[in-house]
């Protein structure tokens, strides 16, 4: 029974004198090896060197600030609710008279966590939120942790410092910009 | 002899297709409600226990396509089902009318014209009449670009905040301060767009029962200052509890976070109206659980956002998937001629030694 057609005929036949001598072979077997020494390596050396994962990646939470610098979020709690993992809590406030130039709605988050261990980086948060506050950096991702303590970000973390804002961009080339993500939805 | 009782004679109404028998004198939706929430049309002011509610924000229109047995004649334009009572042989058509959606469209953008869409930031986001109406009926976007009227938010007593500027002007608090107080000044100030909530609830603050203006105001335009900007609904579990109390029945839904009663509210049944209004006392005072005799978790439909993320013990079914398999299982037709399969089939015997059943007849 012929179960595929690149199987190959096993004969006994006789080798000849060079095919004895091996020597042919093994040459053949060193050329390879040293043509590779020669190529383009594929890996990097991983921690110093970082790859460009596309516009798409999902790496780092941000909370976005908008272009006055106030914080976009307003605690609705869509990304909490919208969590697979139950990863974001997060605790109202109002916003006072005078703190208009800190805030852009008349809530805000007082308190912003994403515990780190639960989240999978879906980005089902940013697809929720009404906002547009909350994204998932493509340039960076969560550094590894070693104590429990650490995982657990809070708004010092999260929120956008304002000279290392982020763009996203399609283009590894162009860096950081302190402009507004383009918004398809205009904010009311 | 007993005495003969009296029956009145039912009058025979069909909505959407289903048939329901009602007492004279019922309104086309409190028939659709008997039959269930799948017909019963949506109803933005209409609240069955203030009297002389409804009428006001059109979102109940249906389409009488017969208007009763004697006069099979359909109705010239759609109806507002809150006020309209049924005849015999009436035919209704909620959903299933085209006419109806459309109007409904229509109503949502109405209502929606100086509504702000702020629910990220409004308190009653998550439990909000207004909310599900728009999502059940309304369009995906808004063709309205003018300004919203704006009002200053105003507090209305130490407990109560008025947010005029989300008030679709439904009448329902109008109504419950009609029950609660007969010192009623004034209603609604303003015609058309200057329409304005005014002094008349200022007026009727001091009494008991002001707090259940916030439980039947359908958007976030009176809202409980000691809940203000506390939680997000769904968040928060909610629990029937009761307690002793001198002025109302103390029958009342706890909204915990936690181990904290962050909110007091009335029992809401199906339609989402309040039928025991609950005293101030209850309402703002009572926040510690020691106050009350839990009875149990609150209903809430699985549809809701109330219920996402909560994981109620009795509803985590582990035989689910078993009985799932059990109900969609098919068995296999097995009738096939295995000696066409081109498997080699060896003796019984050969097997003899490791497996003696294999010489047993097959059954």
């Amino acid at each position: 029974m012929q179960l595929t057609n690149r199987s190959k005929q096993v004969s006994n036949k006789e080798m000849t004198l060079a095919e004895k001598m091996y020597l042919p072979a093994v040459v053949g077997g060193l050329a390879i090896t040293l043509r590779h020494f020669f190529r383009k390596k594929v890996t990097i050396q991983y921690p110093e060197v970082k790859r460009y994962l596309g516009p798409i990646y999902r790496g780092h939470h941000v909370l976005k600030r908008d272009e006055q610098g106030r914080e976009r979020c307003t605690a609705c709690g869509l990304c909490a609710v919208a969590c697979p993992a139950e990863a974001i809590s997060m605790v109202a406030a109002e916003r006072k008279k005078g703190e208009e130039n800190l805030y852009r709605e008349e809530k805000y988050a007082a308190v912003y966590e994403i515990n780190m261990l639960r989240c999978i980086f879906c980005g089902l948060c940013e697809e929720a939120c009404p906002k547009q506050a909350v994204y998932l950096r493509h340039d960076r991702m969560v550094p590894v942790f070693q104590e429990r303590d650490e995982v657990i970000y809070g708004k010092d973390r999260l929120v956008e410092k304002m000279d290392d804002r982020y763009i996203r961009v399609n283009n590894s080339e162009v860096k950081a910009t302190p402009t507004e993500p383009s918004l398809t939805r205009a904010a009311t | 002899m007993a005495e003969q009782e009296i029956k009145p004679q039912l009058l025979k109404v069909t909505i959407d297709g289903i048939e329901v028998e009602v007492e004279p004198g019922t309104t086309i939706l409190q028939a659709a409600r008997k039959i269930g929430p799948a017909v019963a049309p949506p109803a933005m002011c209409y609240y069955q226990p203030l009297k002389g509610s409804g009428g006001k924000c059109r979102a109940c229109l249906v389409r009488v396509a017969a208007g009763s047995a004697k006069d099979p004649r359909p109705m010239p334009k759609l109806v507002a089902s809150c006020l309209t009572t049924v005849q015999d042989g009436m035919v209704v058509e909620n959903e299933t009318s085209p006419q109806v959606v459309e109007a409904r469209k229509g109503v949502v953008e109405f209502l929606l014209l100086n509504h702000p869409l702020d629910c990220p930031v409004c308190d009653q986001a998550g439990e909000c009449d207004l909310q599900n109406f728009a999502f059940d009926h309304g369009r995906e976007t808004t063709r309205y670009e003018e300004d919203r009227r704006t009002f200053e938010k105003r507090d209305i007593g130490p407990y109560i905040q008025l947010h005029m500027t989300r008030c679709i002007l439904c009448y329902r608090c109008v109504f419950t301060a009609d029950q609660i107080t007969n010192k009623r000044v004034h209603g609604v100030m303003g015609r058309g767009d200057a329409a304005e909530i005014s002094t008349y609830i200022e007026k009727a603050i001091d009494n008991d029962f002001s707090g259940n203006v916030i439980d039947v105001c359908p958007v976030g335009a009176l809202t409980d200052k000691t809940y203000r900007f506390k939680n997000r609904v769904w968040f928060t579990k909610p629990v029937d509890a009761h307690r002793d109390c001198p002025t109302c029945s103390g029958k009342v839904t706890l909204w915990y976070r936690g181990d904290d009663v962050i909110r007091v509210t009335a029992r809401k049944n199906e339609w989402n109206e309040v039928t025991e209004f609950i005293c101030n006392t209850c309402r703002f005072d009572k926040k510690k659980t020691s106050d009350w005799t839990i009875e149990g978790p609150t209903k809430i439909s699985r549809s809701s956002v109330i219920s996402a993320n909560k994981y109620r013990r009795d509803e985590i079914k582990p035989s689910f998937g078993q009985r799932l398999a059990a109900a969609e299982y098919k068995a296999i037709d097995d009738e096939r001629d295995t000696s066409q399969l081109g498997i080699q089939q060896l003796a019984p015997e050969r097997f003899a030694k490791v497996l003696p059943s294999a010489l047993e007849p097959e059954p």
